[in-house]
């Protein structure tokens, strides 16, 4: 479900004020408010680009550097594979391709049509003695196959219907 | 102080304070290729084609070296040689290569460094992902496909002009310059002064030419062509032709324009005398009450929206005047209709303009009448020698011809407009015969070459304190001066573009650094060759003011009036939907002013008020991003009522009336 | 604040410590974390109350009967999760919840060892008791990780009390800034992030610099795939950092800190967040640290996910609030850094060396390694090989006794251990390159490993088999780089993706001479005429590789053949006709009709049509196709 833009309106006040509405805290500020709406919200952009005195432009091209910034609403479930060189080497890519299949996403379609799983690939997890590893949520599974990683997008999936 | 010196490709050449190693190299008549090096604006180092081998270090980019004494340099060695052909095929598979219907096939310095290396081949595959061609903006087109990521745009917005429009986006081979979310050009924060366009080395950015508007109407059996001529275009069209920058080809415009079939050829520094006029009876008003000073000149159209944006409660300080392309037109079609017997429509008033912007100030609403506007279209100096080009016309051989009478007169007031200081000096002639002081002249203290010029110009009693300023990064530090007093003025001239018209973007880019002082001489001149120099002087002026400009007519012909403007077009943000049926809908603006002037403490005090009343229920909150009321916000609007100068208690007075009828 | 000397509070550790008659270390390093390893903490706890004991966590330190505290990493990340119980030592890997009460029963109540549970031997079978005689760990020497993978990270008292910020408070309080710096030239410490530039000129450069504002960065940005150093040290033993951080800002004349980290370390954040905390509690950072008028303070930054931003330059345009888009060298750091002040950035290892080395005695330290490159190098063992994981050798180390003694040998695809005969290890991540076996017996250190084309670069080591395609590696380190790249310099943003463009002519087939010609002329563009470390060293993959396994390269662009099958557009499939049974499922499963045959008749693959997507030879029980 994405998260309406004004529910988080006041928490990007409090956000801007912790920071001293310091242009230079451009990106600590952008992280808090995409841990708010797990996307960064244009409307909610340009209302910085008011506070902070940076131009619009500038603060679209910082959203747009970094990989962890996404300016399209992410899915409630995020499943990092990790296709670093150790991972690669473990024949991660399957692991990709499983999971393209299975929720039918594509290099352009990153987040499932019902918004419930975001595929993203990280270039490395740090985690390499476990390749290959993949991370769900914030917890990373190590060792993964294919099948396993179909297992636990399954899981998930059967828990969302029921509640 | 011992003498420093590099030595380059075996030429010693003395190192003297110079910014960097490529500009050291210039001085031994070498100018290596470069794209991305603008001594104006900060050094990016990303083209690589300025690399130079330095003795004991290797390869490296001389727009960021420092020069050292006793360095040895070579500039064209093989690795080098290699290295820059490699550069430019790189960038040439990733453009698009049409030369031939690229409006800036001639100019490009991507094809003139191509040539320039020989490089014959293109051995990479061609990459052609591009975005497509943006035409929403009036005075600028965008290329994505002609765009070298040079960065020189990016730099020249934010740095010189302090606006910002364009940036980097996305990473890598991904990355673009865009303006900000991808919008067009046409629906955000661009002043169109058109200094990108002079800086972008290749057709990425170029202005929104309407040659074929003009010579359709050239065509037309039965309409009346009509142009103006701005100073500036005169002593830069030349160097289209082969002529060095400052010189007059005046004579030689004129007739060009006639043989394109132009019924009447008039000159714009005719409405620059009549601006003179109302703009000086105007600031002596202002001076003699003491009221909305200082006052600042309006004819720069890209500095006019750039208040408009960012300084709306300067908005009252702006001469009411128009420029004097929109003088022109507006008192030309008003009198030519008359004299002629022709309908508006049937009247087509052309200008040729050094400016971008003004290709926008001509569509502006207020400049219409009856739906017909005061400029039909606006050709820069660059469009010009396009269609001088296109009749074959051989320009060096023409006769000089003479500008058409009336509007085609004027005195040397008119002609320095071209220039930084020329307006504030245009007026201070007049102002000075006004309070009965005399002929003022040359006005050195304003003739200075600097991008800020403060002087204090006594005249009788009465001394005046000026301020002119071009480039508005610039004007921006000055007004934010004033704004919290650490400065005053009575007069304030503010120019978009560094060193004025004579630098607009709409005129040649030049490789002669002294171009812009060449040309501003040029205008000076101009006026110097005239017989009359101050606007009043003007006979042809005052016998229209006399006939036909009453006061009631001049006010309604001549002024104009600003509106606060919104920098993005964005829609308003639906905060808090009520559950039950809304019986109360607030609004608040959280656009840049009313930001400023705590509109989100507002915000969150007026919230909790709704909540603690326990009318969250049936209370629609949402937010704005301009109500474009700027300068009286913050803005609240409760149910259809707009509280201007808002506070919390006048805001819980009006809630309180509504929960009263509520009852 | 309190002002306990370090001496008390050392003292006062050891005493509480001789409560407890056992300590149980569990590794704490993410890879064990996966695996378990809280819940066989908890379970510790569990099974300990159960039986009417008692047991504390490090950080409370309550009476006790045992101790129970969680680690940084221990580097022996195929063996998690792993447990060591002190004073013995005792070793025991691949623990599951399920052990934990045989272990308390009878290790921990008994002092009886439980066989299955220990590493055994590779040669005589026999169960080895305690790290120190595991030739994994006995191999190495392990310095700057020494206390990680020991100590808790989150008790700053532990880390004391193992004379953790001794040689802080004695540069601030004791040396002068020159002689910091002069300590760490004697050191020869180079900087371990893969620029291996001498730390100690570095700070001296700074400390020259007069500036009220000088900034110490700790560059914790480790974008390398397959490197791993950087985030155990910040996990495991964040307070080193901070300790180098202060020396460092003693030495240079700095009042404020960054550490930037990556966002995807959520763990390291969390542990460098705490540490700080704690040594702000404890007087080391902030106002008048170690009493002294110094002041120095710590701000922790999250990187927002951009390799480029290890890139000094760009790190600091991130810092402000920037695109992290490097900018021309000069002017260097030193002197216009972070907000144009003079700036110091070490990367994470160097920082955590630094009172590891002081304490040591720099000269010892400097005894260690190589004459050009002193002391020891965490290396990320990953890849093929038998032991994956965190290594630490002094530099100078062969290849062999890192890839057999170390890692026990290299592994094929199909499980077997071929001891040394690896195809090549790449060292140094994506801007580094390939050593094969003639470099088996050279000793590691910066200089060599520059003069052969490769790197130490961050300590990345990936072993690859003999069934690894080099191409592919190129193509796979390129890709990485392609997409990292910042896009500024016209050189690295086209020339990356031209590169990558003609890898894949090549591993598909569609590359000719002058694919390879180009791609070789390019790469020697790209690395010379590049704005910064990142596209100066992107092409490192390819050009290591053309010139080890330039034949790889030729079958692939001439004979349109990849020799070990590994690119798909590449394979042949065949059936042996020998070995078919006729069956017919492969042509059935066939996607394109490629195989026909009959019965009594050995089928045949069409290699007109074939897709090489490799179903039939999956499909064949017979074995009968090959690639």
């Amino acid at each position: 479900m994405q998260i309406p833009i004004a529910s988080k309106f006041d928490r990007v006040c409090q956000i801007l004020e912790r920071h001293q509405r310091n242009p230079h805290k451009l990106i600590p500020i952008l992280q808090e408010i995409q841990a708010e709406y797990h996307y960064l919200p244009e409307e909610i952009m340009t209302f910085v680009s008011t506070a902070l005195g940076i131009s619009t432009s500038a603060i679209y091209g910082v959203a747009t550097f970094y990989s962890h910034f996404t300016l399209s609403p992410k899915g409630k479930n995020i499943i990092k594979v990790c296709d670093g060189t150790a991972c690669h080497v473990k024949k991660s890519e399957s692991l990709i391709q499983a999971i393209e299949k299975e929720l039918g996403l594509s290099n352009k379609k990153r987040t499932s049509e019902d918004l419930l799983f975001t595929l993203e690939t990280v270039a490395c997890l740090g985690a390499c003695g476990l390749a290959p590893a993949v991370v769900l949520n914030d917890k990373v599974y190590g060792f993964m196959t294919p099948e396993k990683t179909l297992e636990l997008i399954r899981d998930i999936k059967a828990k969302e219907v029921q509640s | 102080m011992k003498k420093m010196y590099a030595t380059i490709d075996g030429i010693q050449v003395p190192i003297e304070g110079e910014k960097n190693l490529l500009e050291v190299i210039r001085k031994a008549n070498i100018e290596l290729p470069t794209f991305c090096y603008h001594s104006e604006i900060s050094v990016y180092g990303a083209c690589r084609m300025c690399m130079v081998d330095i003795e004991g270090r290797g390869l490296q980019p001389s727009c960021s070296t420092a020069a050292t004494d006793g360095m040895v340099v070579k500039t064209n060695t093989r690795e080098i040689r290699n290295l820059r052909k490699m550069i430019v095929e790189l960038m040439l598979a990733h453009h698009d290569q049409n030369c031939a219907t690229c409006p800036k096939s001639g100019e490009c310095r991507l094809q003139e460094i191509a040539h320039q290396l020989g490089v014959g081949k293109v051995r990479f595959k061609q990459l052609a992902d591009f975005a497509p061609l943006d035409v929403s903006s009036d005075a600028i087109v965008r290329d994505p496909s002609k765009c070298v990521l040079c960065g020189d745009c990016v730099r020249v917005c934010s740095e010189i002009q302090s606006v910002g429009v364009l940036d980097f986006a996305q990473r890598g081979s991904s990355s673009q310059v865009v303006a900000c979310f991808n919008k067009p050009f046409g629906t955000v924060e661009c002043v169109n002064c058109g200094q990108c366009i002079k800086v972008c080395p290749v057709g990425a950015l170029t202005p929104k030419f309407q040659i074929n508007e003009v010579w359709n109407a050239l065509h037309h059996p039965k309409k009346t062509v009509v142009v103006q001529i701005a100073p500036a275009v005169r002593v830069a069209l030349g160097e289209y032709f082969g002529y060095k920058p400052g010189t007059a080809t005046t004579g030689q415009i004129i007739t060009a324009l006639r043989m394109m079939g132009f019924d009447q050829v008039y000159d714009t520094s005719f409405a620059a005398d009549l601006t003179v006029l109302q703009e000086g009876d105007e600031f002596l008003d202002r001076y003699g009450k003491g009221v909305n000073l200082p006052q600042f000149t309006s004819c720069c159209p890209a500095w006019v929206k750039f208040a408009e944006q960012y300084y709306p409660d300067m908005l009252p300080n702006l001469s009411t005047c128009k420029s004097p392309q929109q003088m022109f037109g507006s008192v030309c079609k008003d009198q030519l209709t008359k004299m002629l017997n022709i309908s508006r429509e049937d009247l087509v008033v052309v200008s040729i303009m050094p400016c971008t912007a003004k290709k926008y100030e001509a569509k502006r609403p207020e400049f219409l009448e009856n739906n017909n506007p005061d400029v039909d279209f606006v050709l820069t100096t660059k469009e010009l020698s396009l269609m001088i080009k296109e009749q074959g016309i051989d320009f060096e051989k023409l006769e000089p011809g003479s500008f058409d009478l009336p509007f085609g007169f004027k005195t040397g007031a008119g002609v320095i407009f071209g220039n930084s200081g020329g307006v504030s000096e245009a007026v201070l002639r007049y102002a000075a015969a006004k309070l009965n002081h005399g002929k003022m002249l040359d006005i050195k203290e304003l003739r200075s070459g600097e991008s800020t010029r403060i002087a204090e110009i006594k005249i009788g009693e009465v001394t005046l304190r000026l301020a002119v300023v071009s480039g508005l990064a610039n004007a921006r530090k000055l007004i934010d001066k004033i704004r919290n007093g650490e400065e005053h003025f009575d007069l304030v001239e503010v120019m978009a573009c560094c060193g004025g018209c004579i630098n607009g973007g709409g005129q040649p880019t030049s490789s002669d650094h002294q171009h812009v002082s060449k040309r501003a001489k040029g205008l000076q001149d101009q006026d110097k060759m005239l017989q009359f120099h101050s606007a009043q002087e003007n006979p042809y002026l005052q016998e229209l003011m006399r006939e036909d400009l009453t006061a009631e007519r001049a006010h309604h012909l001549l002024h104009t009036i600003y509106q606060n403007r919104k920098r993005i077009s964005l829609d308003d943000i639906m905060i808090r939907k009520p559950s039950a049926e809304t019986k109360i809908s607030m609004k608040i603006c959280l656009g840049t002013s009313c930001f400023l002037r705590g509109a989100q403490n507002l915000y969150t005090q007026l919230n909790d008020y709704i909540h603690v009343q326990g009318l969250d229920d049936v209370t629609e909150v949402s937010a704005s991003f301009c109500n474009e009321r700027c300068q009286r916000g913050p803005v609240v609007i409760i149910n259809g009522s707009v509280l201007e100068h808002c506070t919390f208690e006048r805001a819980v007075t009006e809630l309180k009336r509504i929960q009263m009828q509520m009852k | 604040m309190q002002h306990t000397s370090l001496e008390e509070r050392k003292q006062q550790y050891h005493d509480c410590m001789t409560q407890y008659k056992a300590k149980i270390v569990i590794c704490g390093g993410t890879g064990c974390i996966a695996n378990g390893a809280l819940e066989i903490l908890h379970r510790f706890e569990e099974v300990v109350e159960a039986k009417g004991l008692k047991i504390t966590v490090a950080l409370k330190k309550e009476e006790a009967d045992y101790i129970l505290s969680e680690s940084g990493c221990q580097g022996f990340c195929q063996m998690g999760p792993l447990v060591t119980l002190y004073p013995q030592g005792i070793f025991y890997v691949h623990v599951k919840t399920s052990d934990v009460e045989e272990i308390v029963e009878k290790t921990l109540l008994q002092g009886e060892l439980i066989p299955r549970l220990l590493i055994h031997d590779d040669e005589s079978g026999e169960p080895l008791a305690d790290a120190a005689h595991i030739p994994f760990y006995a191999k190495q020497e392990r310095t700057t990780l020494k206390l990680c993978g020991m100590i808790d990270a989150q008790d700053i008292d532990e880390y004391i009390a193992h004379d953790g910020y001794a040689m802080a408070r004695k540069a601030v309080l004791l040396m002068t800034d020159e002689q910091v710096c002069q300590e760490m030239t004697a050191s020869g410490l180079r900087g371990r992030g893969g620029g291996g530039f001498p730390t100690g000129r570095k700070w001296d450069l700074t400390r020259v610099q007069v500036n009220e504002t000088k900034y110490v960065i700790c560059n914790g940005d480790e974008g390398d795939p397959g490197a791993f150093m950087d985030r155990c040290v910040m996990e495991g033993n964040p307070h080193s950092v901070i300790e180098g951080m202060i020396i460092a800002a003693r030495a240079i004349g700095g009042n404020c800190g960054y550490i930037y980290v990556r966002t995807e370390y959520p763990l390291a954040v969390e542990r460098l967040k705490l540490a700080v905390k704690a040594a702000k509690e404890a007087g080391f950072l902030g106002e008048n640290i170690f009493g002294s008028k110094m002041n120095f303070d710590i701000i922790i930054m999250e990187g927002a996910g951009a390799f480029v931003c290890g890139e000094e330059t760009a790190l600091m345009a991130s810092i402000e609030g920037r695109r992290g888009m490097p900018m021309p060298k000069p002017p260097f750091p030193a002197v216009k850094g972070l907000f144009g002040k003079p700036t110091v950035i070490n990367n994470v290892e160097t920082l955590a060396t630094v009172p590891v080395a002081m304490l040591m005695g720099v000269e010892k330290y400097a005894a260690k390694g190589t004459a050009k490159s002193s002391g020891t190098k965490t290396f990320a063992l990953t890849g093929h090989v038998a032991h994956t994981g965190l290594i630490e050798v002094p530099f100078g180390t062969t290849l062999r006794e890192i890839i057999v003694n170390i890692g026990g040998g290299v592994i094929n695809d199909d499980g077997t251990n071929c001891g040394s005969n690896f195809k090549a290890v790449q060292i140094g991540g994506p801007s580094g390159g390939c050593l094969t076996q003639e470099h088996l017996d050279m000793p590691l250190d910066y200089d060599n490993l520059l003069n052969v084309g490769a790197m130490i670069g961050s300590g990345g080591l990936v072993v690859m088999n003999q069934q690894t395609c080099m191409i592919q590696i190129a193509k796979f380190f390129m890709q990485f780089t392609q997409n990292e790249s910042c896009g500024k310099c016209v050189v690295c943003r086209e020339g990356t993706r031209q590169m990558l463009g003609l890898l894949e002519d090549i591993a598909e087939g569609n590359a000719t001479k002058e694919s390879l010609e180009l791609l070789e002329e390019l790469a020697h563009v790209v690395k010379v005429g590049s704005l910064c470390g990142l596209g100066k060293t992107a092409p490192n993959p390819v050009l290591s590789t053309l010139k080890y396994f330039r034949d790889e390269y030729h079958a692939h662009v001439f004979d349109k053949h990849c020799p070990t099958g590994q690119c798909q557009a590449l394979r042949t499939y065949s059936i042996v006709p020998e070995l078919c049974k006729s069956c017919s499922l492969c042509a059935k499963k066939c996607p394109v009709n490629a195989i026909s045959g009959a019965k009594g008749v050995p089928y045949v693959i069409n290699q007109e049509v074939c897709i090489r997507c490799g179903v039939c030879m999956e499909t064949c029980k017979f074995h009968a196709i090959v690639k």
